[in-house]
């Protein structure tokens, strides 16, 4: 387990916040990064560039962190290949028919207390649970 | 105007990610690991960003229109129906597999991992998947186009 650091926790959490805050308080806009790309996707979508422009900062955001001298780990993925395809494709897929993921529900949207956006967060939180518990300790990958 | 605004609120948004750790699979997956041992990392990072969003949130609410876009777009859809539960359990265990979500998957992708960016191309193929699907249900379109302006996220 990497180290735990509260302090970075938070203050990595207040700017993901304030991200949210700013684009509602400018663009009118949800933060939710499944809805953001599915709508840059989507055949019909109302316009795409305030879309591809979030999702290039998103991007370039690493690179930056690099620039003013900080490491960016490369993600550890152990899983295999087929593990990894089928989590993809859930996550596409599941985020979009649930309206959105861990940013637009779980952050926006308790946010705004929806109770939509609370039921969701809980049930995609309780079935992650649920696949960490399997593939981690009966399963024991 | 907007394009930038909405660039910048991508960059930050990929900063608070690095910083907090949860573009590390490994940090999402010990929170989730409530069995073994527990990094409850992800806890503080969504009560920051629940904070954050929800002063901002207040200030929106009281004001008559954004700074650069004509209105706020709020989500619109309030029930709890059959594709959010779906949709969610999907999602969910998806996330729990490798223990990445699509904020944190596009902001690695300069890492150039060849796991991840398969990972991104399978959620992309999701995405497209569920929006072929979706629109195929013809009493399914209403609700699409509209769900389009005003999904939760």
């Amino acid at each position: 387990m990497a180290s735990f650091d509260p302090t970075s926790a938070l203050l990595g959490g207040l700017l993901i916040g304030i991200a949210s805050a700013l684009l509602m308080l400018l663009n009118g806009r949800v933060a939710g990064i499944s809805g953001i790309l599915g709508g840059a996707l989507a055949r019909s979508a109302d316009d795409k560039a305030w879309r591809l422009a979030f999702l290039a900062g998103l991007i370039v955001a690493p690179i930056l962190i690099r620039v003013v001298g900080q490491a960016v780990p490369e993600p550890q993925m152990t899983a295999n290949w087929l593990v990894v395809v089928a989590a993809g494709l859930l996550v596409g897929f599941g985020a979009r028919l649930g309206g959105g993921c861990t940013s637009g529900h779980g952050v926006c949207g308790i946010a705004r207390l929806s109770a939509r956006s609370i039921a969701a967060t809980a049930i995609f939180i309780a079935s992650a649970i649920l696949a960490v518990a399997i593939t981690r300790h009966v399963l024991g990958a | 105007m907007v394009a930038l605004a909405s660039f910048l609120c991508g960059l930050i948004f990929g900063i608070g990610l690095l910083i907090s750790g949860m573009t590390q699979p490994a940090k999402v997956l010990g929170f989730l690991d409530v069995f073994g041992q527990w990094d409850p990392t992800l806890a503080f990072v969504m009560a920051g960003a629940v904070a954050a969003s929800s002063a901002g949130y207040a200030l929106a609410r009281r004001s008559p229109r954004p700074i650069i876009a004509t209105q706020h777009l709020w989500p619109k859809p309030t029930d709890i129906d059959r594709p959010l539960v779906v949709g969610s359990v999907l999602f969910g265990i998806g996330w729990g597999l490798v223990g990445l979500c699509p904020g944190p998957a596009v902001v690695n992708l300069t890492t150039l991992s060849l796991r991840l960016i398969v990972f991104v191309i399978a959620m992309v193929a999701g995405m497209i998947a569920q929006d072929l699907w979706w629109s195929r249900a013809p009493s399914a379109k209403a609700i699409e186009d509209a769900a389009l302006a005003n999904s939760d996220g």
